[in-house]
């Protein structure tokens, strides 16, 4: 079994699996039966200034997506930060720490954009014993409408004078949790880094309508025949929260900077593909929404079994990906492959020859028989038939070695070269 | 050798060899990556489930299943192994009609449950050939004594090695395995499994088998006693119910367990079996043996229950399996006699209600007949209690499971429950002592 002890920011945990601030977070009850189902840690719902609780509705608060089987894709919500008295939240989180010392635990906040108000709640969660905190500026509904959440996310100059008040007020590790509902993440990450942060969380919902009901014509969640815009989350949302990471994880400016990744992470290899593309430890939830708590027992078992067979620590692991997200210039133009279908593994659906003749590059032939085939000639190796193949490794993509004649273009394979320095490129600068 | 379906009398090589064969092969061949992830996709990760619940072993099965799923077989395995260690055969030979796959939340809700026995196989076949994933805890200078290597014992003896206790077990035939080896119909276990699981379970370390070592022929219950700290007890059921009818002595007319045993024992194209067979009982072993004779050629094989065929303790999937190859099963009728003069030629039985004979009678032709009402203990030593033909309870240092000890049913999986539970049982045992 390899070792999956998470060090992040000195808060540690017997495992980088850890449960972000969301309802499965809101209370004693829910955060103990996560840790003892093996949670590494979790950040607790977010706590609100002082003042009468937070209201939410009585009417669905979740919106989802299906795909087949009725498999859960995305969750969308409306439901606010927490709505138990902030005395009551702060007993629980100093009792729950007691009693687990070896787990990781995070409290959430977000309270109004002014320095007293920071101050202030700083000052409330001294006394839990907690290992951090981490600012919500990522919800994108309702807490946005008053200021505050995403509503301070998309204002990088926010950002960094709030991170700044709480590393001025707190000697506690400070986790910013961003928004993606930005055009970049990067001035976001940047005004966090400025400001003090230790990490930053990526990705907070998105804003999203997950369907409408088609005889009260209203956005759903519905309540009382009116919807409201929700915060996406789920595996669907996961290539978002990738790239979202790999950004910072690879910029100048951000580089170093540690990362928790959060964003539809499911299984094991979710949370180790956010790891190589940089993420020093992962945040779930919806996957426990979904399935309960029991899931983290296989993301230990696999994450494990992956770093055995590989050979590698998890330290190996985290950033591991990183040098190889490039832009897109940066990639070898020479790079040729072929798909090639196994005729043992192919079921004769003829989905690759749809997708392929229908809107790509006509290069799967339809023999008699039902036999696909792909001529070589007019494949542009794509990956489209790869990806709407029934079975998996059914059609696999082919290298072809340096030297040998594509018989799309004619010309052999030749060595390295990219957009940068390509004829075509009105840009390139002239080799000699 | 010229025989066919149509030979009188007892005869082997009724159909071409490579007939029988292909007859005898995997009745339920294993699935590729491809299907095991389809079927695997199925399992809804139920909270508390009741598949869970319905295995004897309490094998984790939404997680193995979710550990197929994300391309984790291994880690799939050792989940199923840390429950049962004899979680290859359990998949071959589980009834997982009436046990886990009847509880699954699928098949109340469309009627087709998410295959759990075919994927338990599959992530045992994956991982087996990978080192033993168990390794054994400091030695405890502790010896235990393990009568019988079938599933019970070789489940204890692994659980007791891991623990760091020395097994030595012992078994009266000549062979590891008991019912897995001696036992199952052959198409259940092809390719020598029972002894490739047994080879790979000793691959823990610190278990010796001794084959050919009966218990009251040549080791006793005092001996074991000087020589050991502790006894687990796992000897089947070695008797046999007899029918207690007329011509029940005559030639052709067999215990159907030792048939079965022999029968996995031999190169099937020179197997005889007779051209009208007649079955008498309503359980696996007579579906085994009434299966595996029409397997071999038998023109006629008739299975007789004196129940309905809701009381058949063969489950709907076995009785479906049998007349599917072509056996005919008669409900409600009990013999009456063997008819024959110095061989079985024919059997006569009464129609029942119930299980009680009725005045009508009718005549089955049979040349072989194989009673397959039940198995009892034999072999007790004294000194045990036996409660309802059982052994009851442990007693000063002895402990039983599998068929042989009371509680639970007579399968396999429960045969490897009570095995762990009684290796469990002996190491706190022992350890208390310490």
């Amino acid at each position: 079994m390899a070792d999956l002890r998470s060090d992040f920011l000195g808060i540690k945990s017997p495992n980088p699996f850890w449960l972000a601030s969301a309802p499965p977070t809101d209370k004693q009850y829910n955060v103990e039966r996560a840790y003892e189902a093996g949670w590494g840690g979790v950040v607790w719902k977010t706590l609100g200034a002082e003042g009468p609780p937070i209201v939410n509705v009585s009417g669905p608060r979740y919106g989802a997506v299906w795909g087949a089987d009725r498999r859960l894709l995305g969750l969308n919500n409306i439901e606010l930060i927490t709505d138990r008295p902030l005395e009551v939240n702060l007993r629980e989180i100093k009792e729950v720490k007691r009693k687990w010392k070896d787990r990781a635990l995070v409290i959430s906040l977000m309270v109004p954009c002014d320095e007293e108000s920071w101050k202030d709640i700083l000052k409330r969660i001294e006394d839990t014993e907690a290992d951090g905190v981490e600012l919500n500026f990522g919800c994108p509904h309702g807490m946005a409408e008053r200021g505050m959440g995403s509503a301070v996310g998309q204002v990088p100059e926010y950002i960094e004078m709030v991170t700044r008040w709480v590393k001025q007020y707190s000697r506690m590790p400070c986790i910013v949790k961003l928004t993606p509902n930005i055009t970049s993440i990067l001035p976001p990450a940047i005004a966090a880094k400025r400001g003090g942060a230790d990490a930053v969380s990526l990705i907070n919902t998105i804003k999203s309508v997950t369907n409408v009901d088609l005889d009260h014509f209203s956005p759903f969640p519905m309540i009382d025949g009116k919807g409201s815009h929700g915060g996406y989350c789920g595996p669907a949302v996961k290539p978002i929260a990738l790239n979202m990471v790999a950004e910072i994880a690879r910029y100048q400016e951000t580089r170093g900077l540690p990362i928790s990744g959060i964003g539809g992470v499911t299984t094991w290899r979710d949370a180790a593909e956010f790891m190589a593309l940089g993420a020093g430890n992962v945040q779930v939830c919806t996957a426990a929404m979904t399935y309960g708590f029991k899931i983290v027992q296989e993301m230990i078992s696999g994450l494990s079994e992956y770093l055995d067979d590989k050979g590698m620590a998890m330290s190996d692991l985290i950033g591991r990906a990183v040098p190889n997200f490039v832009e897109w210039q940066d990639l070898n133009l020479n790079y040729v492959t072929k798909a090639r279908i196994s005729q043992d593994d192919c079921i004769k659906c003829g989905r690759c020859y749809a997708a392929c003749e229908d809107t790509s590059h006509q290069a799967i032939l339809m023999k008699p028989g039902r036999v696909f085939e792909v001529n070589d000639a007019e494949c542009v190796a794509c990956n489209l038939c790869v990806n709407v193949c029934p079975v998996e490794n059914c059609i696999t993509m082919e290298q072809m070695p340096l030297g040998e004649v594509d018989p799309r273009t004619g010309r052999p394979v030749a060595p390295y070269a990219n957009w940068q320095d390509h004829p075509n490129n009105p840009a390139a600068t002239a080799a000699e | 050798m010229s025989n066919s379906q149509l030979t009188p009398g007892i005869a082997p090589g009724r159909l071409p060899a490579d007939v029988i064969a292909r007859n005898f092969e995997d009745v339920d061949p294993p699935f590729d990556m491809h299907e095991a992830q389809v079927a695997a996709d199925r399992c809804y990760f139920c909270h508390d489930a009741p598949c869970i619940t319905a295995c004897p072993t309490s094998i984790d099965i939404p997680l193995f299943i979710r550990q197929i799923v994300t391309g984790t077989p291994e880690a799939a395995a050792r989940t199923i192994w840390d429950q049962n260690i004899l979680g290859g055969m359990c998949a071959r030979v589980c009834p997982t009609e009436t046990l886990c796959e009847e509880a699954c939340v699928r098949e109340a809700a469309e009627g087709k449950p998410v295959e759990i026995g075919r994927l338990q196989r599959y992530a045992t076949s994956v991982a087996m050939p990978k080192p033993h994933p168990y390794t054994r805890a400091a030695p405890t200078g502790k010896r235990v004594a393990v009568v019988g290597a079938g599933p019970a014992g070789l489940s204890c003896a692994h659980r007791l090695a891991m623990k760091g206790h020395d097994v030595v077990i012992y078994e009266a035939r000549p062979k590891p395995g008991g019912l897995n080896e001696y036992g199952i119909a052959a198409y259940k276990a092809t390719q020598d499994f029972a002894q490739a699981e047994v080879d790979w379970l000793l691959q823990i370390g610190g278990i010796e088998i001794l084959c050919n070592q009966r218990l009251g022929r040549d080791i006793t219950l005092d001996g074991l006693k000087a020589q050991h700290d502790a006894i687990f007890l796992g000897i089947g059921l070695a008797g046999v119910n007899s029918l207690g009818i007329p011509g029940e002595r005559l030639d052709g007319v067999r215990d159907a367990v030792e048939y079965i045993a022999e029968l996995r024992q031999a190169a099937l194209p020179s197997f005889a079996v007779g051209r009208d067979v007649v079955v008498i009982g309503g359980g696996m072993t007579a579906v085994d043996a009434a299966v595996q004779s029409k397997l071999l050629g038998a023109e006629n094989v008739t299975m007789v229950y004196r129940r309905g065929k809701d009381r058949m303790s063969a489950s709907g999937y076995e009785q479906d399996h049998a007349a599917q190859v072509g056996v005919k099963i008669v409900y409600n009728a009990v013999p009456l006699k063997v008819i024959g003069t110095d061989k079985a030629e024919a059997v006569e039985f009464a129609y029942a209600v119930d299980g009680k004979p009725e005045a009508e009678t009718f005549t089955l032709k049979a040349d072989q007949v194989f009673k397959a009402i039940g198995q009892m203990l034999a072999g007790v030593p004294d000194g045990l209690s036996v409660e309802g033909g059982k052994i009851a309870g442990a007693s000063s240092g002895i402990w039983a499971g599998g068929d042989c000890a009371a509680g639970g049913e007579d399968l396999t999986v429960t045969a490897v429950a009570e095995g762990r539970d009684a290796a469990e049982a002996i190491h706190a045992h022992l350890m208390a002592r310490t």
